[in-house]
């Protein structure tokens, strides 16, 4: 529900770091998704497409990152990965976990075409 | 191809505005609550239970959030508690700055416990921080016992599950146990408390931690 409001603060971020000059040459805006985020790809997607279209970012699109859940057993020192219904751990069954990752909703690069690629 | 690494969160404003939020509630000694539940679980039923039973012990004020209405405002203000309705028109839940602008509205200098009555939906509220103490979801037995496995975010990040609607429980599918085992294996450290807005079983209880937690000193 709330992805057009996380796809508006991705263009605000694009656009804090790109110039007035580069937005129109952004092609790829990439963003880690963790499995915990509560983000729904597909609609941040549209949202971002529909809130680009007809701005000088029209020609960007996102590409999404899909970062795993990974938990830490505190007792046992392992590390696994998760589907997000299993926080114990599968060594020793231990409940003391921590999320490694798979919270994360970041932007973490934007990709710009150069002047002469443009002309090609 | 040119590349500008960036590496900043999204939520990062919202999570700006809520550090200044917490900042406050610390200064001020404020408990705050953030409750969050699927719409109709009982959150606001609840809350008039509490508030008839902690409203001569304690100094409390609640924050409302809904999508439309100040039904529950109205349903809160009924206890001559201070409460600032917000209505997100069509918002799927809080963010912080919401908050920072209904408790600019609030007199907090002698409040023990602030209830922040989130928007009812177990998906979105999960990742955004209010600033608050806690965060407390609402499950009722009507809901079924394997909510927790199919919200796992919301349960992992709260730290108190109310099961309401147990008076209900002779009627409804809903294994107790069940639920409890599926709560924590999803989060080991929620602390659990079934109870009924409705006959007011367990309320006591839940009332109890919440007046300690109130009115413990940092």
């Amino acid at each position: 529900m709330h992805e057009l409001s996380l796809a508006q603060s991705i263009l605000n971020i694009v656009m804090e770091h790109a110039s007035p000059q580069q937005i129109a040459a952004v092609r790829c805006v990439r963003v880690d998704v963790g499995r915990l985020s509560g983000v729904v790809a597909d609609s941040l997607d549209f949202c971002f497409t529909a809130l680009v279209a007809e701005t000088p970012l029209q020609q960007s699109r996102l590409e999404l990152n899909n970062i795993p859940l990974r938990l830490a057993c505190a007792d046992c020192r392992e590390t696994f990965e998760s589907e997000g219904d299993v926080f114990c751990c599968p060594s020793c069954d231990g409940s003391r976990t921590t999320v490694v990752s798979g919270m994360e909703l970041r932007v973490t690069e934007i990709e710009l075409v150069e002047e002469a690629e443009e002309a090609i | 191809m040119n590349v500008i690494t960036i590496e900043r969160k999204i939520l990062e404003k919202n999570d700006e505005i809520a550090r200044v939020n917490r900042e406050l509630f610390q200064q001020r000694g404020v408990f705050v609550i953030n409750i969050v539940s699927a719409p109709g679980s009982g959150k606001t039923s609840i809350l008039e239970r509490c508030l008839e039973r902690l409203k001569p012990q304690l100094e409390i004020s609640v924050v409302e959030g809904d999508v439309q209405t100040d039904f529950d405002a109205q349903r809160v203000a009924r206890f001559d508690v201070p409460v600032v309705q917000v209505v997100t028109k069509g918002g799927c839940h809080l963010e912080a700055r919401l908050v920072q602008d209904a408790i600019a509205r609030m007199d907090l200098s002698n409040v023990r416990l602030l209830v922040i009555e989130n928007v009812g939906n177990l998906v979105c509220p999960a990742n955004y921080d209010l600033g608050e103490s806690l965060k407390v979801v609402v499950l009722s037995t009507t809901e079924g016992a394997d909510k927790p496995l199919k919200y796992p975010t919301m349960f992992r990040n709260a730290r108190v599950l109310l099961v309401n609607k147990t008076d209900l429980l002779p009627y409804v599918d809903c294994d107790l146990d069940e639920l409890r085992e599926n709560a924590l294996q999803i989060n080991p450290a929620l602390e659990i408390f079934p109870l009924s807005a409705k006959t007011g079983e367990g309320i006591p209880a839940w009332c109890d931690w919440l007046l300690e937690k109130s009115t413990a000193r940092p």
